[in-house]
């Protein structure tokens, strides 16, 4: 634990010299700012043992396995899509249509499912609250996702939308990827609809184009370091949310569905590496 | 590109691909059905805040085209969004660039944190612009804003048009990526004075790179 507060310390240092040396900067060093946060962000990734959400993982694998709730069981019964108590490979499936519930599901959803089903959780406390304040740690459910999602490290994206909800929630997704709303006119797209943009120094993904959809969807969920916790793709999408100045979405709600279906399919065929790393 | 040119090549673009790209889409065209999922998925949503879950006739045009929109309705849309701009009723466009710059810097307000309000809410310019070399964390989705009066030698009619881009960039730009600040209520006039003097003011820092 201390080792790894350690790198992430001295990686955030980097990124403060860095940055403190161009202080006075010109127009010219833009460049090189780049490549000092390109150098920030590879540090970060050249260990995977220095990224503090591996802690999250194996707290999601305890909470699996450990009997909770009201009925004191465990999740080791719950169906991810491959059938009960299954987890290699299925994250790499999701979203998809479970018969049990009638709708299609992503794995946070598909968690919550369960806990609710399996384990007696009440829906409404567990939608309480669901992400994380910054500096807190991913909630339960989160941890429990990410431990789902890192037993899919090494797959690619392969779910099929092949039945008619997940045709739906597809086209869903990519209608309101597109749809501006808010006070601020901003759809997905306004953001992530063209390479090379950015917001302040933050780069954007174009999502859009194969390439840079499966690199950053692969990551997800992933430590960040500006909150120092662990971010699942439901709280990433309730963020992009608030950004939009909407209100707050529901977790699992079939919004967030279809738009993280719209893209884990521009995604597919990429290759999932849980947790990433994030600024 | 410019922006004008950038609309120009899109409303190209969209004549000559509007057929093959559109095969490629799949959408869900039944406003009503994407209307219910909204709601639905934002139940902590109170009444004054579900207009925010659907945009106006303009929004709905510019989500339906993918921001590429054919001649004419681009026309219709520069005409509507034109006649909701406000002008001071001094007429002087030009406030003070020491606020503006503040404002450029801020991206506070509408947030569902930011209630009650604890400050005006900013115009977060520097998200998307580059505006001066002293501030090197600045974004690129709109374009460099840097010596911006300077280029347009500080003539009277570009602060105007200025004001018009910020107040309501569709009016210029149909379609535009930028927020409708002063139509939507996101910035006052007198915010939108300061903007237009950080951007027009020969001593702002944006014209003395």
């Amino acid at each position: 634990m201390k080792s790894i507060r350690n790198k992430v310390c001295a990686a955030a240092l980097a990124l403060i010299s860095a940055l403190a040396g161009t202080g006075q900067a010109q127009q010219s060093s833009n460049d090189s700012i780049a490549r000092e946060l390109d150098t920030y962000r590879s540090m970060m990734k050249s260990d995977p043992w220095s990224n503090p959400g591996m802690l999250d993982v194996d707290r999601g694998q305890a909470l699996w396995k450990t009997p909770e709730g009201p009925n004191n069981v465990s999740l080791e019964q719950c169906d991810l899509g491959l059938g009960p108590g299954k987890v290699d490979g299925a994250f790499a499936t999701l979203p998809r249509y479970f018969t049990d519930a009638d709708r299609v599901m992503d794995v946070e959803a598909r968690v919550l499912w369960c806990m609710e089903k399996l384990q007696g959780f009440e829906r409404v406390k567990l939608l309480t609250r669901p992400h994380p304040s910054a500096g807190m740690p991913v909630k339960d459910l989160g941890a429990i996702a990410t431990f789902v999602a890192y037993r899919s490290n090494a797959r690619s994206f392969s779910a099929t939308f092949s039945h008619p909800k997940e045709k739906e929630a597809l086209a869903l997704g990519e209608t309101l990827f597109f749809r501006r709303t808010g006070p601020m006119d901003f759809a997905c797209s306004t953001c992530h609809g063209e390479s090379g943009r950015r917001i302040r120094l933050q780069p954007l993904p174009f999502f859009s184009k194969a390439e840079e959809a499966r690199k950053i969807l692969g990551e997800w969920p992933a430590y960040r370091v500006s909150t120092a916790h662990v971010m699942t793709m439901q709280h990433r999408i309730y963020d992009c949310f608030w950004q939009m100045r909407l209100p707050e979405v529901e977790l699992g709600s079939d919004i967030s569905i279809a738009l993280i279906s719209y893209l884990v399919k521009q995604a597919d065929g990429g290759e999932i590496k849980i947790p990433g790393m994030k600024r | 590109m410019s922006e004008g040119s950038r609309t120009r090549f899109v409303v190209l673009a969209y004549i000559a691909f509007a057929g093959a790209s559109y095969a490629q889409q799949m959408e869900v065209t039944d406003e009503a059905r994407i209307d219910a999922a909204m709601h639905a998925a934002f139940p902590k949503a109170s009444p004054d805040w579900l207009s925010r879950l659907k945009g106006d006739q303009t929004m709905r045009a510019c989500s339906k085209s993918r921001d590429a929109l054919p001649a004419e309705v681009a026309r219709a849309i520069a005409a509507r969004e034109s006649a909701t701009i406000q002008y001071p009723p001094d007429g002087r466009l030009i406030g003070d660039w020491k606020k503006g710059e503040r404002l450029a810097q801020s991206g506070y307000g509408l947030r569902f944190t930011d209630y009650p309000p604890t400050r005006e809410n900013g115009g977060n310019c520097y998200a998307c612009h580059q505006l001066t070399n002293e501030e090197v964390s600045y974004g690129t989705v709109g374009p460099s804003l840097l010596e911006y009066g300077k280029i347009r030698k500080f003539s009277e009619a570009e602060a105007k048009a200025a004001y018009d881009k910020i107040y309501n960039s569709h009016a210029t730009f149909p379609c535009s990526l930028m927020p409708r600040f002063g139509t939507n209520g996101v910035l006052t006039i007198e915010q939108i004075k300061d903007l237009v003097a950080l951007l027009m003011s020969p001593e702002s820092p944006v014209n003395r790179p």
